[in-house]
């Protein structure tokens, strides 16, 4: 089967969350016909609920649809769907690299936001063909005329003719159809030469095995060709090819230079598949790998326990199988004295983190305690030797340490002018250097921060929301590594360290911090039979304490007959809340109290 | 707990004002209603009556409708409780226990209660109830304080509540319980301390002595269920607690469960009845029963009572964990505690058993005393008696 090259368009979508991607991915599945109306979920393109509920796309899925044109000839489209998060910058600049032209969709109300620059700017890097889309020009709020000037004054490309749609209520879907078409370049490449395909996704498949998505670049892949992965050396015979119809898999003989799809092979793991590596022929193979191949490595991490130790078998298997799907996620066993048996996770960012807690929740059923997430510190050792560390209680004690260097990003936040004030003061207080400011607009602004990863990792985003009201959007890449004055706080409740609360902060905020946690967690502990005194220490030094006053009154006045059934649902609830506290020394700390001290910006 | 018997609880949920802390099942009502009411409550009479086999005490037959009845019943004991029972007409209440009599078989002895509250206890009223047999009233003083009396929205004042008092007192009731509340906003231990000192003073039988609880749906919570602050701090609150424990002794008190206090011989019989699991029916708007292992109740609203017949709207089968859970966690108010035989006799196996570890935890906490044979709560235990209890459960 060979198809006409210039007949095919890769492209995908780029859009700031909520500004409609999905909706109007559905609505170009619907148009092409391949799926019927009575076919079509709400938002085909995201499979997992947990993306539905977040209006988020986590793993780049892609869908191939027949468009018959105006100019009556039947095109191929490759929508090549891209990962709408910060955490997962890697992903998409190879969703990027596989394709000839991006949908940009802007909110005809919000216009810009700070991701979908970083984005469009992304996609221009890989010389991709732009189609602007101004999206919800139904909302009584709609701007188009000032978004398509905010597009040209701000990316600098040719708005004036973009479609002007709705995907929510079908308007104007075809003016996109046909200017992907007369806009998106067909891909070039050729069939004969030795195959190169481009790795941008992969997926677990527990009847198929691993199932790995590319675009061919050069070559052909058949069903009889033994590949070869260039980056990880990993090879096997392939099983079978194929390409995406909307939510299953179409098989066929064979893919050629310019087309998009899938392959299986006898590959058990997703580590030997990673995104960005080169698919080659190992009979025949390529002399070069395409460029831009890098390993991504996890840059937050945190320790998760099972709150129910039974549990832990059923965490390790559940990590297993997720990270089955996940080559990002890393997870090594550690002991914790407060809390038992656990893993130290490694994750791409907060985001991807939040996703895989509330997946081993949702999914598995397990109820988490998450400890407070942790960058990668690199330690400078006395002697010479440097360590990184990416859990606050392993850091060597502060005698044999010289320095110490934490991560720095560069971070980028388009804000309302209104909340400038506040948004500046927050990236202060979270030790940011300020970098510059362009105004987008007269109401708008981009704020340029360097900020020290630690700083971001607990409530940044959450904080960052409630100053702006939600008119501020962020993103941010990893800059590199910076000496800084660290210090490893300690929490002690009952004079005993609980190793879990431990973490490291910057010496100038450790007082702050150490203060806030106190208080955060006096709230948090119920009062027991004793006086509990908290503390934070740095070293042996105590730099805040509050005390639990013990419990002197727990007492139900009157117990008759006709109460005995409430009193004794609510001792029920009292011993079904002791269930779930955590045993440290003689203490009982509930399992939240853990997490509460992730949000102190809300104090 | 003898199997044999058991108690009578009849509720009348009426009364003149509800009061502003008062989350019980009452209110003030129309004449109609009361008698639609009375009219409802001695169907059920007859219905328990038929039941527990009026005049076939000797030779009864035993499956009677839904619910099995082992073996004849000594009923021991009635309880009249509300709202405000008094607050129905002299007739009312005589025709009450006239119909009451009819319908029960009431062992000769029997402890036979009615609570009253001030305002409402007319000579009239006193008469009545003492004809019909009561034995022992319980009068819902609350506090010898009238700017207490009027914060918690009562509609007497001390002095009223003294009249009825003595009325009572020279009809010849020899057995008269005074309800007090204590921890109330703004109250001082002093404060406290007056009220039980006047109401010692008067000499009733037994004293009840409640801590004031904030109930949802109340007013009290509107006010207080924000401010805590504006309520006596738990410090003040035990010191209360004690201080009344220490007077109450001093004046010839025992103090035999967590609120109540009584002159030796005349603990409430009816009470002690639901904290060693003796079975009880309820009668009335949702009164509560306990019946071979299992408790239901009646329908909690008027209409719903009212009108539809005996579907109680809550059933509740005991297992037998959950038996030798209540037989702590009921057992334990009592100062004297539970036995070890009662729990053995009663279940089959050793305490130890099942709550060893409970009992050497809280032991050794200084919460339980423990003296083989006898175990009950320390006076710290009493103070925070939940945290112990509910690790019976």
């Amino acid at each position: 089967m060979s198809t006409d090259q210039s007949k095919i368009r890769n492209f995908c979508i780029i859009a700031h969350i909520d500004h409609g991607k999905s909706t109007l991915a559905d609505r170009i599945i619907e148009m092409t016909g391949v799926l019927t109306s009575r076919e079509m979920q709400e938002q085909v393109l995201d499979n997992m609920d947990l993306e539905r509920e977040r209006g988020i796309t986590i793993k780049a899925q892609t869908v191939r649809a027949v468009y018959k044109a105006l100019d009556g000839e039947e095109y191929i489209f490759n929508l090549i769907d891209t990962p709408g998060h910060v955490d997962f910058n890697y992903e998409v600049s190879r969703s990027l690299a596989a394709c000839e032209g991006a949908v940009l969709v802007v909110d005809a109300a919000q216009g810009i936001e700070a991701q979908t620059l970083a984005n469009v700017y992304m996609a221009i890097d890989h010389n991709l063909e732009i189609i602007p889309v101004i999206n919800k020009i139904d909302l009584p709020s709609a701007e188009p005329d000032r978004v398509v000037q905010e597009i040209e004054d701000v990316i600098g490309i040719e708005a004036q003719d973009a479609p002007r749609i709705s995907a929510k209520a079908g308007i104007n879907i075809r003016d996109v159809l046909e200017q992907i078409v007369k806009k998106v370049p067909a891909p070039k490449g050729d069939p004969e030469k030795p195959l190169k395909a481009l790795v941008f996704d992969s997926v677990y498949d527990s009847y198929k095995g691993v199932i790995v998505f590319m675009r061919v670049m050069e070559g052909t892949i058949r069903q009889d060709t033994v590949i070869r992965m260039m980056a990880t050396g990993a090879e096997a015979e392939v099983v079978e090819i194929g390409t995406f119809g909307p939510g299953r898999f179409i098989p066929c003989d064979e893919l050629s230079a310019g087309m998009v799809g899938y392959f299986t092979a006898s590959l058990k793991n997703v580590k030997d598949t990673r995104v960005g590596d080169t698919v080659t022929d190992a009979n025949n193979p390529a002399t070069e790998p395409l460029p831009g191949y890098k390993k991504v490595l996890p840059m937050v991490y945190c320790g998760m326990y099972p709150a129910d130790g039974s549990q832990y078998p059923e965490l390790r298997d559940a990590l297993e199988k997720l990270q089955l799907n996940d080559a990002a996620l890393q997870f090594e066993p550690e002991t914790s004295i407060a809390l038992g048996f656990g893993f130290r996770c490694g994750f791409l960012g907060l985001l991807h983190l939040d996703i895989i807690q509330e997946r081993l929740e949702r999914e598995y059923n397990l109820d988490l305690v998450t400890t407070a997430p942790s960058v990668i510190y690199k330690v400078f050792k006395t002697n010479g030797e440097e360590v990184e560390v990416t859990n606050p209680s392993n850091l060597p004690d502060p005698t044999v340490v010289d320095h110490m260097e934490e991560p720095i990003v560069s971070a980028e936040i388009m804000v309302k002018t209104e909340f400038l004030g506040a948004i500046m003061k927050l990236c202060q207080e979270r030790r940011g250097v300020y970098l510059g400011m362009e105004y987008m607009e007269e109401t708008r602004a981009l704020l340029k921060y360097e900020l020290p990863l630690n700083e971001i990792i607990y409530d940044f985003f959450d904080a960052l929301k409630s100053r702006s009201k939600g008119y501020a959007s962020f993103d941010y890449e990893l800059k590199g590594y910076q000496q800084s004055e660290l210090v490893k706080l300690d929490i002690l409740i009952n004079h005993e360290p609980v190793d879990a609360l431990t973490f490291i902060v910057h010496g100038e905020t450790a007082y702050e911090r150490g203060r806030k946690m106190c208080e955060r967690l006096q709230r948090e502990i119920p009062r027991q039979l004793f006086d509990i005194p908290i503390q934070a220490a740095i070293g042996t030094k105590i730099i805040a304490r509050e005390t639990i006053k013990a419990l002197r009154k727990d007492v139900l006045a009157k117990c008759y007959g006709g109460d005995i059934t409430r009193k004794k649902k609510l001792l029920e609830k009292q011993k079904e809340g002791k269930k779930r506290m955590r045993q440290v020394g003689n203490v009982e700390i509930p399992q939240k109290a853990f997490m509460s001290v992730l949000k102190l910006d809300e104090d | 707990m003898n199997r044999n018997e058991i108690e009578l609880y009849i509720h009348i949920p009426f009364c003149v004002r509800k009061c502003a802390y008062c989350d019980f099942l009452s209110g003030p009502a129309d004449e109609g209603t009361k008698a639609r009411y009375l009219a409802r409550l001695f169907d059920e009479f007859a219905f328990y009556g038929e039941m527990l086999g009026k005049g076939k005490h000797a030779d009864r037959e035993t499956a009677h409708g839904a619910v099995e009845c082992k073996g004849p019943r000594r009923i021991t004991s009635v309880f009249v409780g509300g709202g405000t029972p008094t607050s129905l007409s002299a007739e009312q209440l005589s025709g009450l226990f006239e119909r009451l009599y009819g319908c029960f078989d009431i062992e000769r002895d029997a402890e036979i209660t009615v609570e009253c509250n001030p305002g409402t206890l007319d000579a009239n009223k006193l008469s009545a109830l003492k004809g019909a047999g009561v034995n022992r009233l319980s009068i819902g003083l609350q506090s010898a304080l009238d700017d207490e009396l009027k914060l918690l929205g009562r509609i007497h004042t001390f002095e009223e509540f003294l009249k009825e008092y003595k009325a009572a007192k020279s009809l010849g009731f020899e057995n008269i319980n005074i309800d007090i509340m204590q921890a109330l906003p703004g109250q001082t231990v002093g404060k406290a301390m007056r009220t039980v000192k006047t109401v010692a003073s008067l000499e009733p039988e037994h004293i009840s002595a409640y801590s004031l609880i904030v109930e949802e749906g109340t007013p009290f919570f509107e006010r207080y269920g924000a401010h805590p602050e504006l309520l006596p701090d738990e410090g003040t609150d035990r010191a209360i607690y004690h201080g009344t424990e220490e007077m109450l002794a001093s004046a010839g008190f025992v103090h035999y469960e967590i609120s109540n206090y009584a002159k030796p011989g005349f603990e409430c019989r009816h009470n002690k009845g639901y904290w060693t699991g003796t079975d009880y029916i309820g009668m009335g708007l949702g009164a509560a029963s306990l019946l071979d292992g299992v408790r239901f109740g009646n329908a909690r609203t008027l209409e719903e009572y009212v009108s539809c017949f005996k579907d109680p709207s809550t059933v509740e089968t005991l297992t037998g964990k959950d038996r030798m859970a209540e037989f702590f966690f009921l057992g334990l108010r009592m100062t004297e505690g539970v036995e070890r035989a009662e729990f053995l006799r009663r279940f089959g196996i050793p305490a130890d058993e099942v709550y060893g570890d409970v009992l050497r935890k809280h032991v050794a906490a200084g919460l339980l005393k423990d003296d083989g044979k006898k175990i009950s709560l320390t006076e710290r235990g009493i103070d925070i008696s939940n945290t112990v209890m509910c690790e019976f459960l």
